[in-house]
């Protein structure tokens, strides 16, 4: 009895651990196979033909610099959307609303998070692109602008719930200092909650952004699906295309193994880095701000 | 102070929370907008034939009973595999593993698992499942792509319930002669059940409305029949919605909002369903 006890005990701690490593090997898996696909797209097309501004597939053109700038306008748009309003929402649910508002707040924010990015997209082609054309008398309301607006409202409720956590884990005698010594509300809330809580802000803002580059679908349906050059400007206002609408849009009819096949997954892989470069920063910050708050405890 | 200071300051101090206040309120009212607008524009369109019939005239009439049953199928098979793996590492995290280098990288891996973005998960599971494993574009491909990306929100979750579990507990049970094993099993794990099954519907909630991951993996843009293998392709709510907004001219306006009132009650009654328990449990917490 106490042997098999034992035994089985062994297999089981065995199993859970093969489960805990297991998340290092999906991540290695995933850098992988996009290496293994990606990477001969850099010996059929050279790297300055892969630099130049023409993405037109069918005649063997793989310029990605439209799919990246094209990237960059709008989520540089969405950034401009949801970080005042997602900090000011998280300011506000943290500190300022009462307690049964929060209540009422917290999972109505959660709910945009849990909406499924298609039902946005459908929105954004019915409800939001026709508004934006007569609003801002375009010739199309399928443009980078419209992307922007919906990248901005899916990378709110990363923000918010980020953002708040770490107003929250403030401290209460900071907040008790302040007002003792005088300082209101908004003196408290600017001088020292905000400082306080700079680098939870900062990885809130960061995987918002990261959220917002690699979202498809709604991008995808509202953008216009355009890959021109964004040179001027006025580019936020015209078509574009992002690196993964590009991916999701044209994957599915490419014959396996061709050029245009590698290529898509090369744009896979920059992606892959991207978000690997952006959460293994926020994630060293929230660990440097652990290590700060232990050393001021102890 | 002087009394115009005073005054200064608790005017800025209103202005600041009525922007604030202003600035959550645009947050906050498009969201139940989106919500009743679609249920509103969408509820004509459901009746019994919508939700139990095959789609006719190139999906143009008809019901969509592939795409309901498909989603249920993926998020049934996205829990297999991901709802064992995914409580077994939060049990190593909070359980077993030391604070140490190896740890770290764990951690590190799996919130980059959470932000990898969902269009790259459909590449990996083109490229490992449908072609290195020939599982092909079928329900299985999609379901073991869709966990992977699942992953991520059922270890935080339910590594942070199981955190949430007094140490004492632990302490008692290992006093009385359990083994570690025993601990978790008997004591841990029950205690943090209620939060461990709200990460677990997050986690599956985001599988059912993604679209991205089983584009290329497991999604059919039509099937005239159920699939009736873990190897069928097979239509998803997501990705019909997708289809029928873009893909197909003079689409009538109903369906589309009807498939999309489908598809957010599917959502988001599971989002209500996990909100529901981890209150409950909350408010009858003894510790």
């Amino acid at each position: 009895m106490e042997k098999s006890l034992n035994w089985r005990e062994y297999v089981i701690t065995r199993l859970i651990k093969a489960s805990g490593y297991s998340a290092i090997l999906f991540v290695a898996l995933i850098f992988l196979f996009l290496l293994k696909e990606g990477l001969p797209a850099l010996g059929e097309v050279s790297l300055s033909k892969l630099l130049t501004t023409r993405w037109y597939p069918i005649e063997n053109y793989f310029g990605i610099l439209p799919l990246i700038t094209g990237t960059l306008v709008v989520t540089l748009g969405a950034a401009l959307i949801a970080i005042p309003f997602g900090l000011g929402a998280a300011i506000f649910i943290a500190e300022v609303a009462p307690r049964w508002l929060r209540e009422l707040l917290k999972p109505l924010v959660e709910l945009l998070g849990g909406l499924p990015s298609v039902v946005l997209g459908f929105l954004g082609i019915l409800v939001l692109s026709p508004s934006l054309r007569l609003l801002l008398n375009l010739p199309t309301g399928l443009t980078a602008l419209a992307g922007s607006l919906l990248l901005g409202a899916i990378a709110i409720p990363t923000i918010v719930s980020i953002a708040e956590d770490a107003l929250d884990a403030v401290p209460k005698s900071y907040r008790e200092g302040a007002l003792a010594i005088g300082a209101t509300a908004w003196q408290t809330i600017w001088r020292v909650i905000l400082p306080a809580a700079r680098s939870g802000v900062l990885t809130a803002v960061m995987l918002g952004i990261g959220r917002a580059l690699g979202e498809t679908m709604a991008v995808m349906m509202v953008t216009g699906n355009a890959p021109v050059m964004a040179t001027r400007w006025n580019s936020l206002f015209m078509p574009a295309r992002t690196m993964t609408a590009t991916i999701a849009a044209e994957m599915g009819e490419v014959a396996n193994g061709s050029v245009h096949y590698h290529v898509l997954f090369l744009i896979g892989l920059v992606l892959f880095l991207i978000s690997l470069a952006v959460n293994v920063t926020a994630s060293t910050v929230v660990f440097r701000q652990k290590k700060r708050a232990e050393r001021i405890l102890s | 102070m002087t009394r115009p200071a005073v005054l200064k300051r608790n005017l800025s101090q209103r202005l600041g929370f009525s922007l604030l206040s202003l600035m959550t309120l645009v947050t906050v009212l498009p969201i139940l907008a989106v919500v009743i607008y679609i249920f509103v524009k969408g509820s004509p369109a459901i009746s019994w034939e919508f939700l139990s019939g095959f789609p006719r005239d190139g999906m143009r009439q008809g019901g969509i009973l592939p795409a309901i049953v498909g989603t249920f199928y993926l998020t049934l098979g996205t829990a297999i595999f991901s709802v064992p793996l995914g409580v077994a590492a939060a049990i190593y995290l909070a359980e077993y593993a030391r604070e140490n280098t190896v740890t770290r990288a764990i951690r590190i891996a799996i919130i980059n698992l959470a932000g990898i973005p969902s269009v790259v998960y459909g590449l990996f599971g083109l490229g490992l499942f449908v072609f290195f494993l020939k599982f092909g574009t079928s329900l299985l491909a999609a379901s073991l792509t869709l966990s992977i990306m699942t992953l991520p929100v059922i270890i935080s979750a339910s590594e942070e319930a199981l955190r949430s579990v007094p140490q004492s507990f632990r302490t008692v049970s290992i006093s009385l002669g359990g083994t570690r094993w025993q601990t978790i099993r008997r004591i841990v794990v029950p205690q943090a059940l209620p939060g461990i099954i709200t990460g677990i519907i997050l986690g599956l909630e985001r599988a059912a409305g993604e679209t991205a991951p089983i584009l290329f993996t497991g999604a059919a843009f039509f099937l005239p029949r159920l699939p009736n293998s873990p190897l069928d392709a097979t239509m998803a709510l997501p990705y019909h919605l997708f289809v029928i907004s873009t893909q197909i001219p003079e689409m009538p306006v109903q369906v589309q909002y009807g498939t999309a009132l489908v598809l957010i009650f599917f959502v988001l009654g599971m989002n209500l369903v996990a909100t529901v328990i981890r209150s409950r449990a909350r408010a009858r917490r003894q510790w």
